[in-house]
């Protein structure tokens, strides 16, 4: 049984066809980092996931709980830590796990602090606590550190890698950072063109390497070691 | 301390000025007289008299005035369909200045309470209604999409997350509006009144009573800064989460 099957997915915004027919399965436990260039429609087919936009045609199949994070914290600035991590719960099971998420989350010490108390880093670890509050069978990742600095970045990703090996939730991961991907991903899946289709699709460890899904993105690296030598005026040249 | 320079500085002008003799008292009673003034209205009853029956005016018209922006900013603010339907009348009746309905209020209503209340309320209903209608507008549209996402109830996402988005507006509002109620409860006492702070006012005028009309100021002046203060203390109490810069 699949995390999440989606087939023939079709979304326009306007005269904009963003997809034409996507398909794209996630195996239960798998985590898939998805890339693509910005406004590719990467974040569209993590919000369809997700029931914030309705699909022109297609399906799309889940089965379990939802849990989303988004690029900002998106915490209810009117309640503290413990509270908004608390806001998804519907049943005393389920309040009875928010103390649990604040600990994995590394924020039990800040429960009753409100938003406007947090730094990025915090705010966006008590978002990915209210997240798994309901214990998700699927986590959507929407850039969750692209509004971080490189430091906090580097920890919460740790800590998501962590997370995503303790609860052993699959999880879709949007990002445009290759790092990101082969960090926490099983599966590096590459969005490109217009209406976005499947440019790539590996296995990390496999074939997903940083070099093949930068050509995938079509991202060409420039090492300073294979600047070729320049020709200056006099026909001087120089070699690095 | 700096705050006190200026007004010690104008009571001590004022107080040198009646006692030298240079500000005849039918022109401004002296700060003698208008303590002792106060003390004889409120060893009378006529303080408290008056006094309450402005309060009672004011608070009437505000509490009425409330119930109303509440019911037609909710409206207005969520339902594009009330938008078109009500917001334009709205926004032209707000175009009119206010103290214009009064010659029509008295003569629909006549001079007595229904009337004075009845123009509390128009006074202190436009900076709530207003003030509601941009707050609902104003809701981030990220936070209602996590309430979506958890699968909120609409009733459920407008008691979680639409009322308390919107309170810090709303208070703004309220508190604009109750000193708009009793700018307007001033209009409505010097037309017609019987008792209120707006009736020792004319009192004053008509007995050339220069004490009992500055009795008269400085008891609003401190309602006015007692109610505006009650307000802040509930925006602090209430909506202290906000992420702005205290004003």
């Amino acid at each position: 049984m699949s995390a999440a099957r989606i087939r023939g997915l079709r979304k326009a915004y306007g005269a904009h066809l963003v997809f034409d027919g996507l398909d794209l399965d996630l195996a239960r436990g798998e985590r898939v980092a998805i890339l693509g260039a910005s406004g590719c429609g990467k974040s569209t087919l993590l919000r369809c996931i997700a029931g914030l936009e309705r699909a022109d045609a297609g399906t799309i199949a889940t089965s379990g709980e939802i849990g989303v994070v988004f690029q900002e914290p998106r915490l209810f600035p009117w309640l503290d830590v413990e509270r908004n991590v608390a806001f998804p719960a519907r049943s005393d099971a389920e309040r009875a796990r928010v103390a649990n998420v604040l600990a994995l989350v590394g924020l039990a010490h800040a429960a009753k602090r409100i938003p406007k108390e947090l730094s990025g880093g915090m705010a966006q670890r008590a978002a990915l606590a209210r997240a798994l509050v309901r214990d998700p069978a699927l986590l959507l990742l929407d850039e969750p550190f692209a509004a971080l600095d490189a430091l906090r970045r580097i920890e919460l990703r740790a800590a998501v890698r962590e997370i995503l090996e303790f609860t052993r939730a699959s999880a879709i991961l949007v990002t445009h950072d290759v790092d990101d991907a082969l960090a926490l991903a099983d599966r590096v899946v590459v969005l490109a063109g217009t209406p976005a289709e499947i440019a790539f699709t590996a296995q990390v460890g496999e074939t997903a390497t940083r070099g093949a899904i930068l050509d995938a993105l079509g991202v060409v690296e420039v090492r300073s070691r294979s600047v070729p030598a320049r020709s200056g005026r006099h026909g001087a040249s120089y070699t690095s | 301390m700096a705050r006190f320079i200026v007004p010690l500085a104008l009571l001590a002008g004022w107080w040198a000025a009646s006692a030298s003799g240079f500000i005849k008292s039918y022109q401004l009673a002296s700060p003698r007289d208008v303590v002792r003034e106060l003390l004889d209205l409120a060893q009378s009853g006529l303080l408290w008299r008056d006094l309450g029956a402005s309060v009672e005016r004011v608070a009437l018209g505000f509490a009425i005035a409330l119930l109303c922006a509440l019911v037609l900013g909710s409206l207005v603010g969520g339902s594009r369909f009330a938008e078109r339907a009500l917001d334009p009348t709205l926004q032209g009746i707000r175009a009119v200045p206010s103290l214009a309905w009064v010659p029509l209020i008295l003569l629909w209503l006549g001079i007595g309470e229904t009337a004075k209340i009845t123009l509390v309320a128009i006074g202190a209903f436009f900076p709530i209604y207003v003030a509601l209608v941009s707050g609902i507008r104003g809701v981030d549209r990220k936070l209602v999409e996590v309430g979506t996402i958890f699968g909120l109830s609409r009733f459920a996402l407008i008691a979680r997350v639409l009322v308390p988005a919107t309170l810090p507006q709303l208070l703004v509002g309220a508190r604009i509006g109750l000193t708009q109620a009793w700018l307007f409860l001033v209009a409505a006492e010097l037309l017609a009144a019987t008792n209120g702070l707006g009736f020792l006012l004319t009192d004053g005028q008509q007995t050339s009573r220069t004490d009992e009309i500055l009795v008269a100021i400085l008891l609003f002046a401190a309602c006015g800064k007692l109610s505006e203060s009650a307000m802040r203390l509930l925006e602090k109490r209430l909506v202290g989460w906000t992420d702005t810069v205290p004003a």
